[in-house]
């Protein structure tokens, strides 16, 4: 049992932020690494990565968004109440290496596995600029903590509420046109954002990692669920990734299996909602 | 021998059948196949045993359990006499009796099998264990007092298990780590439950925490803590990890959504109760026609699970014909009576997808033929040419066999590998070349059998024995 000792709502209750005590995996964790959780018998077993960790304290960090039928349960826990499991340090870290000037590109929750990151490259000696963005200002996260964890931050918004008018893209472009010394891009958020943030960087010739999230069982390698397609090699993004070269990603392929259960996964959650706004669940909340 | 044939002959009892659920009704629902024999119909067959002086059965046990003396107990209805003679041989009965091909082991060698049917060893066994469970009473064998010796046993199958429940007794500290989130191994996650009631594992599981044992799930040794970390705490480690990789055909379309290992399919259907779906929040695939690629227990299980799921169709396309099936003989009896359709003499070449939904729709298969043996002694399949056929499918099962999983292995430093990434262990022993390290099971053998893995574990356990006692 892994208790919650802190909680955090963001992002107007979009996404959540718990702490969790897990001494074992904190000792371990590195940038770039994942966590499985389950919040009971019944859960389904969901990666999650590790925005922060506090090794000397024992405590795990993870920042997740309110997307389904396990992320809305775990989303009841409070503090003191406990997931039933949490496994890992899971997948290669990031390699932190000194190589000049580096941007780092979030989106959405992407933001938050960004972000130890963007520190580590930070404290190896680069350069950092960063690109954070959301689709509206109410739904940006993180931004103190981004900005102490690189050397310039640019924002934008979707909808032009807070910062640039338009998609991470955008400044992308811009900075890298600016920096033609740019060394590696880091890219991560949703599907879509990473494969266009990949054409930029291809253009530029800038090498780039990304960090791919397919659907997943066990996370050590041994069901074969999480396979992408890497410079046409199939890899098994658990434990080859998750970080991958973006220029290498068969994006659309991603994209299609991570639909493998869209119609199950509204019958999960829509029978959750029912079950959770009835009164009849027993979540506590 | 002759003189075995002409012992004396009473009236002749022909071998018990297990009640079992009808095969269509079964193949509707996940509950176990036979229904086991009640403890009349177990000493019936018991008297069938004309308990041979020089047993042939025990030959064919890999771990030699005095199968005679245990079925003479069953006889005179002493069944917890007959379970404690088991036990000194063999700690999961309950099992073995369940999952070993017998037909090839003990029942294969058994005297009677030459004229009759042999003695129903395996169901024997498993009466004897279930009696105990029910029914028996609450026993535990007798421990050596505390060595002061830790040991790590790494994976909670059927051989880590093993070590731990003979190392146990023997009086030393063991703690197992289990890198899911409930141990078992194959035997939880695999193997599934209308083979094998998962309440049968947790009870085995439980069995040696109530002996004094540990077991530490969500532990993925090499991520969590390494092999030399264990070893700072530990005086010996035990390997026991299994041969956990999928493998994949390597044709095009493994990527369309409803193809699966088997080891993804059994796992979400077994581990994670995805059958009982959305009681359980983990999905699959409930295909209308389904596709499984093997011909070994885990295709049957596969493909017996497609069945159980709902679906209208569940072939199985081997390569070679129904004689050369490495699976055991009673799952292949099973899977053609619940209506599994068999597509012999077939290899998969492409798989047919929408590229726009990424849904599978069918598999083009090529026919083969028998060609000479090959280095295996089976016949070798050669294709036909032109003979392509298309089956349409929407959900395909790659149950063609399993590798050596390296996430523990690459994390090892000083443990020698084969050319196929098992661990190279003493065959004797259990040692590997790394000191203080000793594995075994299928990630020393490859796939093979849970008496074998057992098997192994026993040795081990011996050899561990002997270092932590007497230093070698
Ligand atoms: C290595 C890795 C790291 C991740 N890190 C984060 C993170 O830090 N923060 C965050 O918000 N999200 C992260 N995700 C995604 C997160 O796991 C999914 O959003 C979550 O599983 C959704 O579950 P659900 O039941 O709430 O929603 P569902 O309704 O089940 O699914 C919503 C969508 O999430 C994806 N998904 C579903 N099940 C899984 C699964 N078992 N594994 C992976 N994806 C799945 C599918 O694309 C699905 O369409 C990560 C995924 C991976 C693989
Ligand atoms: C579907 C299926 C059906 C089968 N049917 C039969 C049958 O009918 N009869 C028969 O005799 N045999 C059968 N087998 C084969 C048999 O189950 C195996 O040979 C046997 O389980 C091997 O035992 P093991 O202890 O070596 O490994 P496993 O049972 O594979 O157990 C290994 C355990 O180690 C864990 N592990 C792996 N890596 C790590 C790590 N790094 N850290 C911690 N833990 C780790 C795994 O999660 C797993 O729980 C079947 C196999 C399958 C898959
Ligand atoms: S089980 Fe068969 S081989 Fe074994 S002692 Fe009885 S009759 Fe002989
Ligand atoms: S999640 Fe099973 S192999 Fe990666």
């Amino acid at each position: 049992m892994f208790e919650i000792v802190e909680r955090q709502e963001m992002a107007q209750g979009t996404i959540i932020s718990n702490w969790i005590k897990a001494p074992k995996i904190a000792a371990k964790a590195k940038p770039g690494q994942f966590v499985i959780l389950r919040a009971n018998d019944k859960g389904e077993r969901i990666p999650l990565t590790m925005a922060d960790s506090d090794p000397a304290k024992g405590l795990i960090n993870i920042i997740y968004m309110v997307v389904g039928k396990s992320t809305a349960l775990f989303k009841t826990l409070q503090v003191g109440q406990f997931y039933q499991d949490v496994i890992g340090p899971l997948g290669q870290p990031t390699h932190l290496d000194k190589v000049g000037k580096v941007i780092c590109v979030g989106g959405g929750t992407g933001i938050a596995v960004m972000h130890p990151i963007a520190r580590g490259l930070k404290q190896a000696g680069n350069f950092v600029y960063s690109v954070i963005g959301s689709r509206s200002k109410d739904l940006l996260i993180m931004e103190e903590r981004m900005k102490a964890a690189s050397d310039e931050l640019m924002i934008c918004t979707d909808d032009g509420t807070y910062g640039h008018h338009g998609f991470v893209t955008d400044k992308l472009r811009e900075t890298l046109e600016k920096h033609k010394d740019i060394a590696l891009a880091v890219c991560i958020g949703p599907v879509p954002m990473m494969k266009f943030c990949c054409k930029v960087t291809k253009e530029f010739g800038v090498k780039t990692l990304v960090s791919l999230n397919p659907i997943m069982v066990d996370g050590t390698g041994m069901c074969g669920c999480c396979r992408v397609k890497i410079g046409g090699q199939m890899k098994f993004a658990c434990v080859d990734g998750p970080e991958f070269d973006g220029h290498q990603v068969d994006w659309d392929e991603l994209n299609l299996r991570l639909r493998s259960y869209l119609v199950e996964e509204k019958v999960s959650y829509d029978q959750f909602k029912a079950g959770h706004g009835s009164g009849k669940c027993s979540c506590g909340s | 021998m002759s003189e075995e044939v002409k012992a004396p002959k009473k009236e002749k009892i022909p071998r018990q059948k297990m009640p079992e659920q009808p095969a269509n009704v079964r193949r509707h629902n996940f509950e176990e196949v036979p229904n086991g024999y009640t403890p009349e119909l177990a000493m019936k067959e018991a008297e069938r045993c004309i308990q041979c002086k020089d047993p042939r059965c025990r030959q064919g046990c890999p771990v030699e359990v005095e199968i005679p003396a245990f079925i003479a107990k069953i006889k005179e209805g002493d069944f917890e006499g007959a379970i404690r003679k088991i036990w000194e041989k063999n700690a999961l009965p309950a099992v073995c009796g369940r999952v070993c091909p017998q037909e090839v082991q003990c029942e294969g060698m058994c005297i009677m099998g030459k004229k009759d049917a042999p003695v129903a060893i395996g169901n024997l066994e498993r009466f004897a264990a279930d009696q105990q469970r029910k029914h028996g009473r609450d026993i535990l064998p007798p421990k050596a007092a505390p060595t002061g010796k830790k040991v790590a046993v790494v994976g909670s199958g059927p051989s880590g298990l093993t070590v731990a429940g003979d190392l146990i007794l023997k009086g030393h500290d063991v703690t197992v780590f289990e890198a899911l989130h409930l141990p078992g191994g194959v035997l939880i996650y695999g193997i599934p439950e209308f083979r094998l009631p998962k309440e049968i594992v947790a009870s085995e599981c439980h069995y040696l925490e109530r002996l004094g044992g540990k077991i530490e799930v969500n532990s993925v040794i090499g991520r969590s803590e390494t092999v030399d970390e264990l070893l700072e705490h530990f005086d010996v480690v035990y390997l026991g990890v299994g041969a956990g990789l999928p493998v994949f055909l390597k044709i095009p379309g493994e990527h369309f959504i409803g193809v699966y290992s088997a080891n993804e399919y059994l796992t979400r259907s077994n581990l994670m109760k995805a059958y009982d779906f959305p009681n359980y929040d983990t999905p699959i695939v409930k295909g209308k026609n389904v596709a499984t690629f093997g011909g070994g227990n885990v295709a049957m299980d596969s493909a017996r699970t497609a069945l159980r799921l709902g679906a209208e169709h569940s072939y199985i396309i081997y390569r070679r014909s129904r004689d050369e099936l490495p699976a055991r003989g009673a799952e292949v009896h099973h899977a053609e009576e619940e209506g599994v359709e068999f597509l012999f003499l077939s290899n998969p070449l492409r798989f047919l997808g929408d590229d726009a939904t990424g849904r599978l729709t069918g598999v083009e298969c090529l026919k083969m033929e028998l060609g000479e043996p090959d280095a295996s002694g089976r016949r070798r399949p050669v294709p036909i040419p032109g003979s392509e056929f298309q089956v349409k499918i929407d959900t395909a099962v790659i149950a063609i066999g399993a590798g050596s999983n390296p996430l523990l292995t690459k994390s090892t430093p000083g443990l020698d590998l084969n050319k196929w990434g098992y661990i190279v262990a003493d065959p004797k022993t259990g040692k590997t070349m790394k000191p203080r390290v000793w594995a075994g099971g299928d990630i020393v053998t490859g796939s093979a059998t849970v008496i074998l893995a057992m098997g192994a574990g026993r040795l081990a356990s011996n050899s561990i024995h002997d270092y932590l006692t007497m230093g070698w």
